[in-house]
C-alpha cells in the first residue's frame, strides 16, 4: 500500500509544518497576546496529531517495509518568519489557513483509507485530528475577519 | 421594622462591623427590613431638607436608597425599606462613601485643554471644537475605525444608549468597549453560549429558598456586603442553606462555610475549569442527573459525558491542590440538595479559562434542571452597579437589546429605529473588545480614543504597557471623569462630568432590577452629565438619518430612557413596560417589564424555555478553548430551537506557571472598605483610614521561608513589574499572594509618595479569555522579598487588610 503510507507521511509532514508555523506566527506576533497564546495551543493540537499517527506510520511501515514516498507536489512550504504589522498577520493567518486545510484534506483522505481498510486505530485518530483541524481552521477564520477591516482599511 | 441606627454623629461603626446587625429568619420567609442610615457630623434627620430618590453605586448590588439634601449638599443617605434589593440596608461603602467626593475640593469643574504639553483651563465650547475638529479630520482622512470610546460600569443606561447610537449609526464605529470588560464580559459571555443570550436567569430572593449556596471565586462578603448580609441573616436562621465556597483565600465566605458546616475547596490559583470537569463528571458518575429534564430542555449532554470522563476525582484533585474527598463531598451536595443556587465572580471571570469554567457552573445547573424556580438557580454576577447596563445598551460593543451581529434581520431592526443604511452599523465581526482597542491605539490605527468614567491607566493589567500606550502621540485622548484620575493626567482634552446625585438616569444591577436615580443636588461649576456630553457632540458633529432629521432626537435623561425602551421592544431585556414614573412608585423592578410581565419578573427560564432559536439568539456562540466563532449553519446544525446549550471544555494550564526565578503565583482582587480605582472612597475619611495603602496578603509558610513576618514592607516582582508594600500574614492557599487592585499613583504610600508602589497591575499580564475577552487578572507568576534596605513594619489599619 504504498499510496498509504505516502498519505501517512504527508499527514505527519503537513501537521509538523502547521506545528512549526504556528510557532512562528506565536512569536512574530507575541504582542498581540490572543495570537501569541492561540497559536501556542493550535500548535500543540498539531504536535499531539503526529504524536498519535507516529506508532500507526510505523505499523504500517514495518509490514510493509515501504519507505514513506514524498509526494510530487501536494506538500506546502512553512512559514519561516512571519510578517510585521496588521497587514501582515492577515496574511499570515491566511497562510496558516492554506496550510490548514492542506492538513484537513489529508486526514480527510485517511480517514477513506482507514475505513476501506477496516483499521480502527487509524480512523480515529484521523477522526479527532480532523475534528482538532476544523477548529483550528474556525480561529484562523474568526481571528481575520476580527482584524480585516481595520488592516485594510487604516493600518499604513 | 429593625433600625440600625449608624446616624450618629462620628459613627462609623460599619468600618468594624462590615455586615450589621443580624435578622435572621428561616428558609421560605421574607427578607425582613434593616434601615441604614448615615448623615455627615453635625447633621441630624431634622435637618435634611429633602430626601432623594436613588440606588447606591458602589458596588453592583444595586441597594435602594435615599440621597439627604440640605443647602444644594449631599449630607448622607438613607437605604429604602421597601427597595426589593436591600429593604433598608446600606454596606460601608454606600453609607460613608456615597457622598463626600461630591464636595471635595480636587472635583474638576472646569474642562482642560492640552497646551504646550500642560493641562490648562478651557470653556466648553473651546474644549468641544477641539474634539469636534480632530474627529472629523480622522473621519475625512482614516473613516470611522480611527475612533474608539471606553467607557465604563458606572454611566446610567441613557448615557449607553446614547453613545451606543453615537457609536455604531453615527460613527459607524466597531471600537466601543466598557471597563465591563474586566469585570462582567465573562457572565454575559457565559449566559450567551449557555442559553442564547445575556440575562440573569435568577434573582436575589433565591437566596432565602435555597438549600444549598455554592460561591464560586466570589468573595461577596467583601464585594456585595449587603447580599452577604442576606446570606448571614440565612445561615444565623433555622432551615440554613449548606454553603460551598470555592476560592484559594481564607475568606470570611469560606469562614462561614466551615463555621455552618459546609466546605471551603481553596482551589490553586488558575485550575477552576479542572475541578468544574471533575465535578460535572461525578454528577455523572453517580447518576445525580435529571434526565428527563436534561432530554427535554437541552443540546450537547452526550459531548459532555465523554468530555469530563477524563476528569476522574483522583486527577482533578491532583491538578487543583484538593482533597479528593472534598471534591466528591462538593458533588455530592450540589447532586442530592432540592434548590441549589450558585453565584459566579472574579475567581472564575479574571481567571484562566473564565468562560468554559462559567459555562461548567451553568452545566451544573442545568444537569440537574435547577434554573429559573425559587431556590434554584445560578447569579452569573456584576462587578460594578451599571454593568449591565452597558451590556444591554451596546456601549460595550454588543448590538442594543441583545441583538445578534451576525444576524441580518437583528441589524436591519435596529437600521429601521435609527433610519440609518444597515451598512452603517458595524457588524462584520465580533465587536473590538477592550484589549483589542488599546492594542489599536498601540499600533497607530486608533487615532482618537475617548474614555468616559474609568480609570485605565490603574485598572488595565501590565501598566507600564498601558501608559505607554495612553502617552502615544498618535492618539488624541479625551477622558471624561469627576476627576483629574492617574488617566485624565495623559489626555488631550479633559472634559468634567456630573456625578451620581448629580443627574437623573436609571440603572440595572446585576438580578435584573432597575432603578432611577433623580439629581439631587447641582454639579460644581461648569462639570455636566455624561449624557449632556455626548449630546452636544452628537449635536456638533451634526449626526443625521437617512430622512435628514437630527440621528439623535432627545434632551432629556427621560427621552433617552424611551429611545432605548423603544429599542428593547420585543427582545429578551424587555423594557417598554417600564416608565420613570414607575421607577418612581416602586423600589426596584426587575425586566423584562410588557404586556406579559407587567410588574416585571423575579426569574427566567421558569417555563425552561430559552432564548436560543436562530432567529432570537445574541450569537451563535463560540468554541471554549480556543473562541472560534461557531457559524450559522453550525448553529442551525445544532438546532437548540428554545433548549439550553450544555458545552464542555478540556482544562489546559494557565499561561504563565510559576519557574525557579518566579515561584509564586499572583493574584489580585478587592477589599470592603474600597473600590475600583479609589476615585470615590479614598475622598471618604473613614474608608480611606480603614485601607489607606496597598498590601499583600500571602500563606503563613511561605512567608516564613521567606523570612517575613506580619507587617514586614516586601518587594512583589513579576517578568512585568514589581510593587513594594506591606505583607499580611493571611490564610491564602501555600504558593499563592494576594494584592487589591485599587491603589494607583495617588495613594499613601510609605517610600516614595506620587509612586506606583501599591499599583497591583504592574505585575499582571497581557492576556485575556478567548471567548469573553475578559483579561485575566489572576494568574501571573511573581517573587516576595523583604524590602532592601529592611523597613519598619507597618501594622494593619483594620482586619479587612488582611483576609482573616
Amino acid at each position: 500500500m504504498p499510496h498509504l503510507t505516502t498519505y501517512l507521511g504527508m499527514a505527519l509532514r503537513a501537521e509538523h509544518t502547521l506545528a512549526a508555523s504556528l510557532g512562528v506566527v506565536a512569536l512574530g506576533h507575541a504582542e498581540q497576546a490572543d495570537v501569541h497564546h492561540t497559536c501556542r495551543l493550535l500548535a500543540g493540537m498539531s504536535e499531539a496529531h503526529t504524536q498519535a499517527l507516529a506508532p500507526i506510520v510505523h505499523r504500517y511501515l514495518s509490514r510493509d517495509e515501504d519507505d514513506i514516498v514524498e509526494p510530487d507536489r501536494l506538500h506546502a512550504p512553512g512559514l519561516t518568519r512571519a510578517r510585521g504589522g496588521q497587514i501582515g498577520l492577515l496574511r499570515d493567518l491566511q497562510d496558516l489557513h492554506v496550510l490548514g486545510t492542506l492538513v484537513q484534506t489529508t486526514w480527510t483522505v485517511l480517514m477513506q483509507g482507514a475505513q476501506g481498510l477496516r483499521d480502527r486505530e487509524l480512523l480515529a485518530v484521523a477522526t479527532r485530528s480532523n475534528s482538532d483541524t476544523s477548529r483550528q481552521l474556525s480561529w484562523f477564520n474568526t481571528r481575520m475577519k476580527a482584524a480585516a477591516a481595520q488592516a485594510l482599511l487604516v493600518a499604513g | 421594622m429593625a433600625v440600625s441606627n449608624s446616624s450618629a454623629p462620628h459613627d462609623h461603626d460599619r468600618v468594624v462591623d462590615v455586615w450589621g446587625p443580624r435578622t435572621p429568619h428561616g428558609r421560605d420567609d421574607r427578607w425582613p427590613s434593616r434601615v441604614d442610615v448615615h448623615l455627615d457630623a453635625g447633621v441630624g434627620p431634622a435637618d435634611v431638607q429633602k430626601w432623594v430618590r436613588s440606588a447606591c453605586v458602589l458596588c453592583s448590588n444595586g441597594c435602594g436608597c435615599d440621597i439627604a439634601v440640605v443647602d444644594g449638599q449631599m449630607v448622607g443617605i438613607r437605604g429604602r425599606a421597601d427597595d426589593l434589593v436591600n429593604k433598608g440596608r446600606l454596606g460601608p461603602k454606600g453609607l460613608y462613601g456615597s457622598t463626600p467626593w461630591a464636595s471635595s475640593a480636587d472635583r474638576l469643574t472646569t474642562p482642560l485643554i492640552r497646551r504646550d504639553g500642560i493641562l490648562v483651563p478651557t470653556d466648553w465650547t473651546t474644549a468641544m471644537d477641539r474634539i469636534v475638529a480632530e474627529s472629523q479630520r480622522l473621519l475625512r482622512t482614516k473613516g470611522p475605525l480611527s475612533h474608539g470610546f471606553y467607557t465604563s460600569g458606572q454611566l446610567f443606561a441613557e448615557e449607553y444608549y446614547t453613545l451606543a447610537v453615537i457609536g455604531k449609526a453615527g460613527l459607524g464605529t466597531p471600537h466601543m468597549d466598557g471597563n465591563t470588560r474586566l469585570c462582567t464580559a465573562t457572565a454575559a459571555a457565559a449566559f450567551k453560549e449557555s442559553f442564547g443570550t445575556d440575562g440573569q436567569p435568577g434573582c436575589y430572593s433565591d437566596i432565602e429558598h435555597c438549600d444549598a449556596l455554592f460561591l464560586w471565586g466570589h468573595n461577596m462578603a467583601e464585594t456585595q456586603t449587603v447580599l452577604w448580609s442576606r446570606v448571614l441573616d440565612r445561615t444565623h436562621g433555622s432551615e440554613p442553606p449548606v454553603l460551598v465556597c470555592v476560592d484559594p483565600r481564607r475568606t470570611p465566605v469560606a469562614v462561614e462555610a466551615l463555621r455552618t458546616g459546609g466546605l471551603h475547596l481553596p482551589v490553586r490559583v488558575g485550575t477552576n475549569l479542572a475541578l468544574l470537569n471533575g465535578l460535572l463528571r461525578e454528577l455523572f458518575e453517580n447518576d445525580l442527573v435529571d434526565h428527563d429534564w436534561v432530554d427535554r430542555h437541552t443540546v450537547g449532554v452526550d459531548d459532555l459525558r465523554k468530555l469530563v470522563d477524563d476528569y476522574p476525582v483522583e486527577k482533578v484533585a491532583a491538578i487543583c491542590g484538593l482533597e479528593p474527598d472534598a471534591v466528591r463531598r462538593a458533588a455530592r451536595i450540589f447532586g442530592e440538595r432540592s434548590a441549589v443556587l450558585s453565584t459566579v465572580l472574579q475567581g472564575f471571570y479574571q481567571s484562566h479559562q473564565a468562560t468554559a469554567a462559567s459555562v461548567a457552573v451553568n452545566n451544573l445547573h442545568l444537569l440537574r434542571g435547577m434554573i429559573g424556580r425559587p431556590g434554584a438557580g445560578v447569579l452569573q454576577m456584576n462587578g460594578q452597579p451599571t454593568a449591565q447596563n452597558n451590556r444591554e445598551c451596546g456601549a460595550d460593543g454588543d448590538l442594543p437589546g441583545f441583538r445578534n451581529w451576525d444576524n441580518p434581520d437583528h441589524v436591519r431592526e435596529l437600521a429601521e429605529l435609527w433610519d440609518v443604511d444597515p451598512m452603517v452599523i458595524p457588524h462584520w465581526a465580533d465587536p473590538t473588545h477592550a484589549m483589542q482597542i488599546f492594542g489599536y491605539v498601540a499600533d497607530g490605527t486608533i487615532n482618537l480614543l475617548w474614555v468616559s468614567a474609568t480609570n485605565p491607566a490603574v485598572s488595565m493589567p501590565e501598566s507600564a504597557r498601558i501608559r505607554s500606550i495612553l502617552e502615544k502621540d498618535t492618539c488624541f485622548l479625551v477622558v471624561q471623569d469627576l476627576f483629574l484620575t492617574e488617566t485624565a493626567q495623559l489626555a488631550d482634552v479633559v472634559l468634567p462630568a456630573a456625578g451620581w446625585g448629580e443627574k437623573t438616569g436609571t440603572f440595572t444591577n446585576a438580578s435584573r432590577v432597575v432603578h432611577l436615580s433623580e439629581k439631587a443636588v447641582e454639579p460644581p461649576g461648569q462639570a455636566k452629565p455624561d449624557l449632556d456630553i455626548f449630546l452636544s457632540y452628537a449635536a456638533a458633529m451634526d449626526f443625521r438619518s437617512r430622512s435628514g432629521a437630527p440621528l439623535i432626537g432627545w434632551h432629556t435623561a427621560e427621552e433617552a430612557f424611551d429611545a432605548w425602551r423603544a429599542a428593547s421592544a420585543g427582545r429578551p431585556v424587555d423594557y417598554t413596560g417600564l416608565t420613570y414614573d414607575k421607577l418612581r412608585d416602586t423600589s426596584g423592578v426587575a425586566w423584562p417589564v410588557n404586556d406579559t410581565h407587567p410588574d416585571g419578573a423575579a426569574r427566567l427560564y421558569s417555563d425552561a424555555v430559552f432564548p436560543s432559536a436562530v432567529d432570537v439568539c445574541e450569537t451563535f456562540g463560540h468554541d471554549l478553548l480556543t473562541g472560534a466563532a461557531v457559524t450559522e449553519q453550525e448553529y442551525r446544525a445544532l438546532a437548540p430551537d428554545g433548549r439550553a446549550m450544555i458545552k464542555g471544555c478540556v482544562y489546559v494550564p494557565a499561561h504563565e506557571q510559576p519557574s525557579e526565578q518566579f515561584p509564586l503565583l499572583f493574584t489580585t482582587g478587592r477589599t470592603v472598605y474600597q473600590f475600583h480605582t479609589r476615585t470615590k472612597t479614598r475622598r471618604s475619611r473613614p474608608l480611606d483610614a480603614a485601607a489607606p495603602r496597598a498590601w499583600v496578603e500571602m500563606n503563613a509558610e511561605d512567608a516564613r521561608d521567606l523570612g517575613i513576618t506580619e507587617g514586614d514592607v516586601v518587594v512583589v516582582e513579576s517578568p512585568r513589574g514589581r510593587i513594594q508594600v506591606p505583607a499580611r500574614i493571611g490564610m491564602i492557599t501555600r504558593g499563592s499572594v494576594f494584592a487589591p487592585f485599587h491603589y494607583g499613583s495617588s495613594d499613601a504610600d510609605v517610600h516614595e509618595p506620587g509612586g506606583r508602589q501599591g499599583q497591583a497591575n504592574e505585575l499582571t499580564m497581557t492576556v485575556w479569555d478567548p471567548v469573553s475577552k475578559q483579561p485575566a487578572f489572576k494568574t501571573a507568576a511573581c517573587r516576595v522579598r523583604r524590602a532592601d534596605p529592611v523597613r519598619p513594619a507597618i501594622e494593619a489599619t483594620t482586619a479587612g487588610q488582611s483576609g482573616p
